[in-house]
């Protein structure tokens, strides 16, 4: 979206994820979405009198790596106490990350090659959840709340990029590549409809090459569609409150995605005095060299190197290309198009079958092995399967895990013997003298009338190229 | 009458800390917070810009545990505490507004 | 009143049995509870259930501790499953802990028979146990007089032959100043020595658990069993629990121990009297006595009564009405949170949450808060520097003896000043200790103070028996 008269969007993104750590972060009760509630509490999660703290190891080499991945400094750090009385949040304190935050000071680049800052990605314990009874089930209007204490103290890395950025369709991209990062590190299992990835928007307009405008912080938004159109609705918003002579007012808002629109969820006021001071039960936090080292060398590669990786095996790569690439590193399925392209030596093949075909069954690619896949393409590029057939086989072997030449001699799909397709194409030449002719002549386009007529014969069990191969052998 | 601290501040920290105080607990708090906080100004008195601050008595690092599980409470002993528990969970009158 | 370490050699040997000592303290308590309001809680089933398990234990011949069969009593702020443990306070009233405190685990182990909880004042804040939700505690010496605080109960306990050891814990000096204001030795260890892991906070940069007892020996007795490395505390140091009993007669010959200035000066008279003849006995015992002057202790009382008010204000937000403890009832949340904590703390209590919630207040900060983390480097820089020079430091525990009810509650400040030479300590995380010497006002127990660097406890026992024996006590 292109904003109207010369304005310019400033937006710097904070992004909440969970850690996939088998138990929470100061406490062993099980890290675990879904648990009946309250059945993961103990002492120490639920605050106690007398509890206290220990960190999980776990916890802070998972913030490593996603350090790490963003190519931030990790430095000694500290765990401070941010108090406010909330009741989902069972000491009355957040135990958090404050001026010495373990990471800080990297960068994430986008695939269009653009770079947005990471100001920091400090470590956090998450809130309980609180079920809100009678009005519309949303806060406002309730009688009274409910609170679960299961999410209380699972870990969270709060990423915050800096105010680079300049688009919602660059905050979206931001928030993508973040989380193919976040989950190729295995700290996140990056799912949005669960909570375990949470974006907040702080957006400003400005004219372009002004100072910076008030901002307004987008809370929770928990997709990335909801993040790009709240993104734009909050911009167009500020731009028409200046425009008809109003002023931003710095609050937190939220967007509602039935409305399309967002609403002030809180003024900024000045009881927002969170008193942070060290947590005298926690120690300060230094990973040695030994500690970052064997953290770095656990670290798997990310989603701009393998991306990388996957468009070079590709020649002139266009748009559709790039966005089957995208599908591939998304979904993390890059092994079976290195091995098709290394025994076949077709890449775009490669990379078209695997970012539609098995992109579309992603629940059964586990029992796909990279031999499978690779027998099966080399079958189609050989002309011993047609496409449609290929497709029929590769969705067989997903479900089965058979032996896709078992799977195409069950269905029949033996190859047209090279003898019969030869008889085919001879008496189609003999039907059709003067198209015959005229391809003799050199009119290629031709070549798709005879390939019609095979296929029509055959009911599609032909294939193209080897159609193509007999016309080319008579001419 | 100390003027260490005021009675309008006072007001304003017991609301922070969620404490309602009277008028008169205002006035003797305000008294009473003031004179501490006048002893407290012999340290203000120090040049101390190039002392670093101690939170802690010994400087441990690295302290963490093993990411393992270990067997939580039992729900019902639990909820068994609470001053108002429903469907399994704390139950609290209507919250006024978001989190921060 | 036998020794603890008489009644675990009695029960271990079978001359006496746990029912029996237990009995033995069922029958005090019945006698003088009522008075002294000492115990809020005694658990007459779970004791005898756990005596007759030590006794079943020696029948078959088990090792069953070094504390085996002795009654026990605890402070009401460490958690114990199933005992109502209050801090003293309306807040927690009926609250009954689902875990057990490390200390307790520790002791039971170790054969202790826990019979109740002792009073104190309210979450550990005071010096006189008249902050109690429950009323105050009287001193079993003179019941016109203050036990001390914040242990009183625990304090009181063994000054009535009730038990013959106790828990208490201590921030600025809760174990120390009423040890002394009941004739008793008390125990302020090395900070991270004893797990805080079920010690409800007051201040967690300060607070340690540690023994109360008639004696040094049961003092190391009970210290020993308390000590060492627990994975449920960040802050809890990792090295094995030092050996304790084995050098309770090292003696003092050849140390050097130095007389402080700033922690005899403004001492009543009989108390700087008492101090001196203590000086007197460790250098007759083959100690060095020095007189130095570590003037930065003159500043820690100011920075004590910021930090451990700013880490209450944080660790007592908790008690907001949700989870457990009281709840007022109200129309809203935040309303039900005021009315609660309005009702169920006591007038000291928020006392220091306002005052720590003002340190930590935005644009103050810096000049409260932040300066005294200052003050309290300078304070550890102090007794770095001292130890350089002497072993072990000398000086009173508190300004004078146990003082009448009410004779300080109208004045918080002159409440503060009683905890002017225990303070120093809890700031460096040194361990401390107070032991009876000497008598002042109407024959009233007065106690030193002896200091020592971290994980001294060793020496500071070694020197304290030193004490004990001159003074005639055993």
């Amino acid at each position: 979206m292109i904003l109207p008269n010369g304005w310019e969007m400033v937006v710097g993104l904070e992004v909440h994820t969970e850690l996939l750590t088998k138990s929470k972060l100061f406490c062993g009760c099980e890290n675990h979405f879904g648990s009946e509630p309250n059945t993961n509490i103990c002492p120490v999660c639920l605050g106690l009198p007398g509890s206290l703290p220990v960190l999980n190891r776990e916890a802070v080499d998972f913030a490593m790596r996603i350090g790490m991945s963003l190519h931030c400094t990790i430095a000694p750090s500290t765990f401070h106490r941010k108090n406010y009385f909330y009741p989902d949040q069972s000491k009355d304190y957040q135990i958090s990350q404050y001026d010495l935050p373990i990471n800080s000071g990297g960068f994430l680049d986008l695939p269009d090659g653009s770079r947005v800052s990471i100001e920091r990605a400090h470590m956090e314990e998450d809130t309980g959840k609180s079920t809100h009874l009678g009005g519309s089930g949303r806060l406002a209007g309730a009688d009274s709340s409910l609170v679960d204490y299961n999410r209380c103290g699972v870990p969270l890395v709060e990423i915050v990029s800096g105010p680079d950025i300049r688009s919602s369709a660059q905050a979206r991209a931001y928030a993508a590549e973040l989380r193919g990062i976040l989950i190729a590190t295995g700290a996140s299992d990056g799912r949005l409809e669960e909570g375990s990835m949470r974006f907040d928007a702080n957006v400003s307009v400005r004219q372009s090459g002004a100072p910076l405008g008030t901002r307004c912080e987008i809370k929770n938004l928990n997709s990335l569609r909801s993040l790009q159109r709240a993104i734009d609705y909050e911009a167009l918003r500020q731009i028409d409150l200046i425009e008809g002579g109003g002023v931003v007012r710095q609050e937190t808002r939220h967007w509602d995605e039935n409305l399309s629109e967002t609403s002030t969820l809180r003024v900024k006021e000045d009881a927002d005095d969170y008193r942070y001071f060290r947590d005298p039960d926690l120690v300060d936090l230094a990973p040695d060299q030994g500690w970052q080292d064997r953290v770095r060398a656990a670290l798997p590669a990310m989603p701009a190197e393998r991306r990388a990786g996957v468009v070079a095996l590709l020649d002139d790569v266009t748009d559709a290309q790039l966005d089957a690439v995208e599908v591939v590193i998304d979904l993390g399925l890059e092994k079976y198009v290195h091995a098709v392209a290394e025994a076949s030596g077709d890449a775009s093949l490669a990379v078209a079958r695997t970012a539609n075909e098995l992109a579309a069954d992603l629940d059964n690619v586990a029992n796909l092995t990279t031999e499978a896949f690779v027998t099966t393409v080399l079958m189609e590029q050989r002309g011993e399967l047609s496409a449609t057939q290929a497709k029929t086989v590769l969705a067989e072997v997903l479900i089965s895990g058979a032996d896709p030449r078992d799977v195409a001699a069950a269905k029949g799909f033996e190859q047209l013997s090279a003898d019969s397709l030869g008889s085919t194409v001879a008496s189609l030449i003999k039907a059709h003298p003067d198209e015959w002719s005229r391809y003799r002549d050199g009119d290629d386009k031709l070549a798709q009338f005879f390939i019609g007529l095979v296929m029509k014969l055959t009911r599609g069990q032909a294939n193209g190229k080897a159609v193509i191969a007999e016309l080319q052998a008579r001419r | 009458m100390s003027n260490a601290i005021t009675r309008d501040e006072v007001a304003k920290v017991a609301r922070l800390a969620r404490l309602i105080l009277s008028d008169a607990e205002l006035d003797l708090f305000t008294e009473q917070l003031g004179q501490v906080l006048e002893h407290a100004a012999d340290m203000n008195s120090l040049d101390l810009a190039d002392v670093v601050a101690t939170a802690h008595p010994f400087g441990l690092t690295n302290v963490v545990r093993e990411d393992v599980v270990i067997a939580s409470l039992d729900r019902d002993a639990v909820l068994a505490m609470a001053p108002d528990a429903r469907d399994h969970r704390f139950a609290v009158p209507r919250i006024l507004g978001e989190a921060p | 009143m036998k020794s603890a370490l008489q009644i675990a050699a009695d029960v271990r040997s079978g001359a006496s049995s746990a029912n029996d000592e237990l009995e033995r303290t069922f029958s005090v308590i019945a006698e003088r509870n009522e008075e002294l309001n000492v115990f809020l809680h005694v658990d007459f089933e779970g004791a005898r259930r756990v005596a007759r398990d030590v006794d079943e234990r020696v029948a078959r011949g088990e090792d069953v501790g070094p504390l085996a069969g002795v009654p026990i009593a605890i402070k009401d702020n460490m958690c114990q499953v199933g005992i109502p443990t209050t801090c003293s306070s309306k807040i927690l009233e009926g609250w009954r802990p689902p875990y057990d405190a490390t200390v307790i685990q520790r002791i039971v182990a170790a054969g202790a028979v826990p019979v109740g909880k002792t009073n104190l004042d309210e979450f550990a804040m005071g010096s006189s146990t008249e902050n109690s939700a429950f009323g105050p505690t009287r001193n079993p010496l003179d019941p016109s007089r203050v036990p001390g605080g914040s242990s009183g109960g625990s304090a009181a306990a063994v000054a009535a032959d009730m038990t013959s050891i106790s828990l208490g814990s201590d921030t600025g000096g809760s174990i120390r100043q009423p040890a002394a204001l009941c004739g008793l030795v008390g125990v302020k260890p090395t900070y991270g020595l004893v797990s805080r892991y079920g010690l409800v906070a007051f201040a967690s940069s300060l607070d340690q658990i540690g023994p109360f007892a008639r004696t040094v020996t049961d003092s190391a007795l009970l210290l020993e069993v308390l000590a060492g490395h627990d994975p449920k505390d960040s802050t809890s140091l990792p090295e094995p629990s030092p050996s304790l009993l084995a050098h309770l007669n090292d003696g003092v010959a050849g140390q050097k121990i130095g007389l402080v200035r700033e922690l005899v000066e403004g001492a009543d008279d009989s108390v700087v009297t008492a101090v001196r003849s203590a000086a007197d006995a460790l250098r007759e015992a083959g100690a060095e006595i020095v007189e130095l002057s570590l003037p930065e202790l003159a500043l820690t009382l100011s920075a004590y009564y910021l930090i451990a008010p700013a880490e209450a204000s944080s660790n007592l937000a908790r008690f907001d009405g949700v989870r457990y403890g009281l709840r007022v009832n109200a129309v809203d949340v935040t309303t039900m949170m005021e009315a609660t904590r309005t009702a169920g703390f006591g007038a000291e209590v928020k006392r220091r949450i306002m005052l720590g919630t003002y340190a930590l207040s935005a644009g103050y900060y810096d000049a409260y808060y932040g300066q005294a983390l200052k003050v309290r480097t300078l304070t550890i820089n102090a007794f770095a520097r001292a130890y350089e020079q002497v072993n072990l430091l000398l000086g009173a525990t508190t300004p004078g003896v146990a003082f009448k009810f009410g004779a300080k509650t109208e004045d918080p400040m002159a409440m503060y000043l009683n905890d002017v030479f225990t303070i120093p300590t809890n700031l460096a995380g040194d361990p401390a200790l107070s032991v009876p010497f000497g008598t002042g006002e109407e024959g009233l127990p007065i106690g030193v103070q002896l200091l020592g660097p971290g994980r001294s406890e060793a020496q500071l026992f070694a020197a304290a028996r030193v004490l004990e024996i001159a003074d005639g006590r055993s």
